[in-house]
Formats: structure tokens, C-alpha cells, sequence
């Protein structure tokens, strides 16, 4: 157990590095940080003094340490456009981001499972059925295009919500909200719903599954007999065990969220992370690539190890059995 | 060998037929996927104007709807013409060939890329199959669109901005390819392992084939039904990927827009009411890709019933 533990560890460690290197590898060698710093005028002499100051003739692997080193600190050099400090910017829209993917995710998480739920117990129901089949088309929908359709029909057709930007903020210290103004939470709900739809129907889909196997169990049929109400049956009962594949996949779909963020926050020019990585992508802003591609690799791979670990304390039949093929092939 | 007859006629009688027959959604997905196709191959025969042709467009037809004549010159066109004055109808034509290449080709380089490691990894095994699995492993912790999207930025960086939107196209193939190999790769090394064990592939080594030999002549075709489904599934996923890209203006270039790019522009119009920029694109793209997705999930239940 402890060394599966350990073994799963190693393996997050691994990959955080790899995941550097490929950063170090995008910073180092695909942007040309001298001539992005002095432009073209520059002399040789100030060529050479710069190259030396930036430890650009050092070994190889001096130079990734010292990358490592700098990114640990949160240092990941200047934006080519604008020469503000990348961290700076990172800082500056994370929260709108990390605000836009947590809303979306409790709405996934609890409009899923309520959803889900409904048409587990209304299995022939006309309205469950009409979920169920609308869901399908939910799935096959491009996020951008669930933006975009959004926004013809509550922001141009109907006018009841804006259609991009965060609204006011409020700042909270570092943080900047949009939480507690009223334009900020009208401007939330639109991209909200956008990157939660498809994570949404995963979860109700998912819900719906479990539920059914778990009905048709014993113990349920056990509790009916006891007369206990259909609602302690249903709720008590049945939903307490449809949760734990629930949390692990809700758990693996926040790292697609922050992926899909990026589309979503092009979609509704919504100030976040994803924004500022499409923008580079564009204009080819090679360390704020870098610095992004640290920082969601991090992220991800954070996420995975929490949710394997999870995996491992909620239920006992993986400890010895799944987890440890996954960790040994 | 079978002669052409022969083989139609088991064709005919076959349950792959049979079922489609018998399957109204199938049958209608098919012949979306064909009619989109031709058309995308034949677009300078099908669409009324060549919309890259500069010459013909005519700014006065700008915004002209749907099925009206345009004001000024009285020019009708089908599905209305854009803020430039291009007739829409050949705009979607031309964005689909885009699309559909892009698709196709990406698919094409993801599963020689996959199916080869998958090959190697299940026939070599020890180290070269732990690197490749690996690997694998870890990509696929990453969402393939945040890949396509890294690979599609690296490579706009290698470039010179001269060639950038010259050669958008081919790095716009390379990094949905890249970012789609990992299932191919799953799939074809689970079958080999097992495919590898058998007589077949044994007397195939007692008489002295080379290792290439045996992959591709012996153990390839029989792990090709599986391939294919994939293959199909992940038509669809590239088509989106390379729609989203364009949408999100780092994809097709502007000189060649994609389905995805002419969905970019009519958002831009959504606000002034003119609704057909955007909404004849998205029904295509999304007629294309709903359809491409039920042909593979009908493939696979065809060709795997396990997996239903």
C-alpha cells in the first residue's frame, strides 16, 4: 500500500519534470529571447553581454535547472508583447479564470447528479426520455458552437444577458471577484453553462447508469420491504452509492475544464489564462506559452494524483487490483 | 482469391448489409457523409462562384440575405453572400473541402503514427513497448485539443512569419494528427499481444520472415477492424478540433477559410442581424460531424458487438 503510494508519487515527480523540460525546451529554443529583448538595432558586444547575463552559453542542463529553479519561484521571464512580467499577467486573470471554472463545475456537478437522479427513478418518463435524447446532441456540439448559439439567443435575440466580459469586479485583496456584483454574476452564467454543458451531461449520463445498477440491487429492494418512503430510498439509499465513480470522474474532468476554458473565454472575451494563451498562440509569445503549459501541466497532473489517491482511500476493491496495473504497465 | 462476382455477392448477403438496411439513422448519416464529400471534391464544379476569386466579388452585394435580391444589383443568392459580398453557398462549399481535408489527412497521419507503435510496442515488448505506453499514458492525461493547440503555437514559433500562413494548413494537419495517436496505438497493441501468440505468426518465425515482415504482411490485417472504427470516431473529433482551431483564429489561415474559420466571421454579424453568416456554416459543420459520429458508433457495434 505504501509503496504503491510511493510508486504513484515517483511517477507525478516524473512527469512534472518532462513537463518542464518541454517548457524549458519551448522557451529556450523556439522563441530567441535575445533578439525578442533587443530588438534589432543591437550591437554584437550587446548581443554577447546579453547572452552572457542570461546564461544562455552555460550547459544545457544548467540552464533547465536554473529554469526549474526560476519557475519554482514563480519567475517565468517578460511577455515578448508588452514586456510585463508573465507571472504578473498569470496572476492578474487567474482568478477570473479559476471563478469561471469552478462555477461551471458545481453546476455540471449538481444540475448532473439532480438530472441524473430524475431520469434514473423516471426511467420511462416522457420528460427523462426527452433528456436523455436532448443530452445527445449536447455531447456531439462543439463547445464554441454551444457559445456561440447561447449568446444569439440570450444576448442578441432576447437581451437578458451580456454576451462578453467579466462585468464589475470587486478586488478582494489580490483577488479580483465578479462574484458579488450583480453585471458580474449576469456575465457569468452564460460561459458558466457553456464550459459545463458538456461535463453536465457527462455527469447525469453517468448518474443515471449507476443509479439503475444500484436500484435493482438487494439492499434496495431490502429497504422497500421495510417500508421506508421512496424518497429515504432514493436518496439515502441509492445516491450515497452512485457517488464514488461521481467524484472521480467529476474530479478528471476539471482538468478538461481548464483545457476548454480556453475556448470559452475566446468565445466570451472573458478576461482568464485561456484568453491570454490563445493571444500568444497567435502572436507567438513564446514564454507565455511556456509559462502556461507549466502551469496546467502542473495542474493536470496535481489533479490526477489527488484523484488516484482518492481512488485509493474511498474503496478498498482497487487497492490491490486496478490501481496497481495501472501503476505497473 | 475470390473473384469480383463472388464477392459481391457475399457482399450482398452479408450481416455489415444487412444491418445497415435496417438502420434509417445509418442509412441518412451515409448519405450526409457521401453528398458532403462530393461536394467538397467537386467544389469548383458545384459552387455557383469560385469564392476565392477577388475579381468577382462585388462589395455592394455585402450582407445580401438569403433568397432576396440584393438591393443595388439584384443579384439573388441562395444562402445570402457575407460582408464581402461572397455567395455564402460557395463559401461553404469551399470551407468543407478545407475542413474535410484537414480532417482526413490528421487522422490519416494520427493512425499510421499509432498503428505503427502500437505494432512495435506489442511485438518488441520490454523497453520499447514501456517507452511508447508511456508515453501514451502521459498525453493522454492531457486533453488532445490543449496538444493540438501547444503543437499548432511551437510550430508558428520554428517558423519564419513569411511562411506562417503559407503553410498553415500543414501544421495545422500535424498538430491535430499528433495530438489524436494515443487510442490507435491502445487498441492495435492489445491486439497484437494477443495475435503475436498464435500459430500463425509462430510458423511465420520458424520460416525466417523479418520482424517487419510479420507486423505488417501477418499481424497488420488482422487488427484492422478495430483500426477502423477508431479511425471513424476520430474523423469526427478531428473535424472538430480543426473547426475549433480555426474558430479560434489559430487554425485555417484567412486565405483559406475553413468551416470553422466562416463560423469566426458571422459571429462578428450575429449582433446587426445578419444570422446566415453564421448559421448555414455551423448547420454544416454540425450536420458533418453528428453524422461522421453516428457511421462510427454504428461501425462499432457492427464490427465489435462486445463493446455494446
Amino acid at each position: 500500500m505504501f509503496l504503491i503510494i510511493l510508486r504513484r508519487l515517483g511517477q507525478s515527480v516524473f512527469v512534472l519534470f518532462l513537463v518542464a523540460f518541454i517548457s524549458f525546451m519551448i522557451f529556450r529554443y523556439v522563441g530567441n529571447p535575445v533578439d525578442n529583448l533587443l530588438g534589432q538595432e543591437a550591437t554584437v558586444e550587446q548581443r554577447d553581454a546579453l547572452i552572457e547575463a542570461l546564461g544562455l552559453n552555460d550547459p544545457l542542463h544548467e540552464q533547465y535547472l536554473d529554469f526549474v529553479t526560476r519557475a519554482v519561484q514563480f519567475d517565468f521571464g517578460n511577455s515578448y508583447r508588452g514586456a510585463l512580467p508573465v507571472a504578473d499577467m498569470i496572476l492578474e486573470r487567474l482568478p477570473a479564470t479559476l471563478e469561471l471554472a469552478i462555477v461551471s463545475a458545481l453546476f455540471a456537478m449538481i444540475l448532473g447528479t439532480l438530472l441524473g437522479i430524475y431520469t434514473a427513478i423516471r426511467r420511462n418518463g416522457l420528460l427523462a426520455n426527452f433528456i436523455m435524447s436532448s443530452s445527445l446532441i449536447g455531447v456531439s456540439l462543439p463547445t464554441f458552437l454551444i457559445g456561440v448559439l447561447l449568446i444569439w439567443l440570450f444576448a442578441v435575440e432576447l437581451g437578458w444577458l451580456p454576451s462578453f466580459g467579466r462585468g464589475e469586479t470587486v478586488q478582494l485583496g489580490f483577488w479580483s471577484t465578479s462574484l458579488l456584483t450583480v453585471s458580474g454574476l449576469k456575465s457569468l452564467v452564460l460561459p458558466a453553462i457553456t464550459l459545463g454543458l458538456y461535463q453536465m451531461t457527462l455527469i447525469m449520463r453517468l448518474v443515471r447508469a449507476e443509479m439503475l445498477e444500484v436500484l435493482r440491487q438487494d439492499f434496495i429492494r431490502f429497504a422497500r420491504a421495510r417500508g421506508l418512503s421512496e424518497r429515504v430510498v432514493y436518496f439515502s439509499h441509492a445516491l450515497k452509492n452512485t457517488l464514488v465513480p461521481v467524484i472521480t470522474v467529476a474530479g478528471l474532468q476539471l482538468g478538461s475544464i481548464v483545457a476548454f476554458a480556453i475556448i470559452t473565454e475566446t468565445v466570451f472575451q472573458w478576461p482568464g489564462v485561456g484568453l491570454m494563451f490563445i493571444n500568444a498562440v497567435f502572436f507567438v509569445d513564446i514564454p507565455v506559452m511556456s509559462a502556461y503549459l507549466l502551469l496546467v501541466g502542473t495542474l493536470f497532473v496535481v489533479i490526477n494524483l489527488i484523484v488516484d489517491l482518492l481512488y485509493l482511500a474511498i474503496d478498498p476493491r482497487i487497492r490491490d487490483g486496478q490501481l496497481r496495473r495501472k501503476v505497473d504497465d | 482469391m475470390i473473384s469480383e462476382k463472388r464477392f459481391l455477392r457475399r457482399f450482398q448477403e452479408s450481416d455489415f448489409l444487412y444491418d445497415f438496411k435496417r438502420s434509417p439513422v445509418t442509412i441518412v448519416s451515409f448519405a450526409v457523409v457521401v453528398v458532403l464529400f462530393l461536394l467538397a471534391v467537386f467544389a469548383e464544379l458545384v459552387a455557383p462562384t469560385n469564392p476565392f476569386d477577388v475579381g468577382s466579388l462585388n462589395l455592394m452585394n455585402g450582407f445580401t440575405p438569403p433568397m432576396q435580391p440584393n438591393a443595388f444589383t439584384g443579384e439573388v443568392f441562395p444562402l445570402g453572400a457575407d460582408n464581402q459580398g461572397r455567395d455564402l453557398l460557395s463559401a461553404i462549399i469551399f470551407g468543407l473541402r478545407v475542413s474535410l481535408f484537414v480532417g482526413l489527412t490528421a487522422v490519416i497521419l494520427a493512425m499510421v503514427l499509432g498503428v505503427s507503435l502500437g505494432l512495435l510496442a506489442g511485438y518488441r515488448g520490454g523497453w520499447v513497448d514501456a517507452l511508447i505506453m508511456r508515453a501514451a499514458d502521459i498525453q493522454v492525461t492531457f486533453p488532445s485539443i490543449l496538444i493540438a493547440m501547444l503543437i499548432f503555437g511551437v510550430a508558428r514559433g520554428l517558423l519564419p512569419p513569411s511562411m506562417r500562413d503559407e503553410l498553415a494548413i500543414l501544421v495545422l494537419i500535424i498538430s491535430i494528427g499528433l495530438s489524436e495517436w494515443v487510442p490507435f496505438a491502445r487498441t492495435v497493441r492489445g491486439t497484437t499481444l494477443v495475435e503475436k501468440e498464435k500459430e500463425y505468426v509462430q510458423a511465420a518465425r520458424l520460416i525466417g520472415l523479418s520482424s517487419r515482415q510479420i507486423m505488417l504482411r501477418h499481424i497488420l490485417p488482422n487488427v484492422l477492424s478495430p483500426v477502423l472504427v477508431i479511425a471513424t470516431i476520430t474523423l469526427a473529433l478531428a473535424i472538430i478540433a480543426e473547426a475549433t482551431l480555426s474558430f479560434l483564429g489559430v487554425g485555417a489561415p484567412p486565405t483559406e477559410p475553413s468551416l470553422g474559420t466562416l463560423i469566426r466571421i458571422g459571429q462578428d454579424f450575429l449582433f446587426s442581424g445578419e444570422w446566415w453568416i453564421l448559421v448555414f456554416p455551423a448547420a454544416t459543420l454540425l450536420a458533418l460531424a453528428l453524422s461522421v459520429n453516428l457511421l462510427g458508433d454504428w461501425l462499432r457495434d457492427i464490427l465489435n458487438p462486445r463493446l455494446k
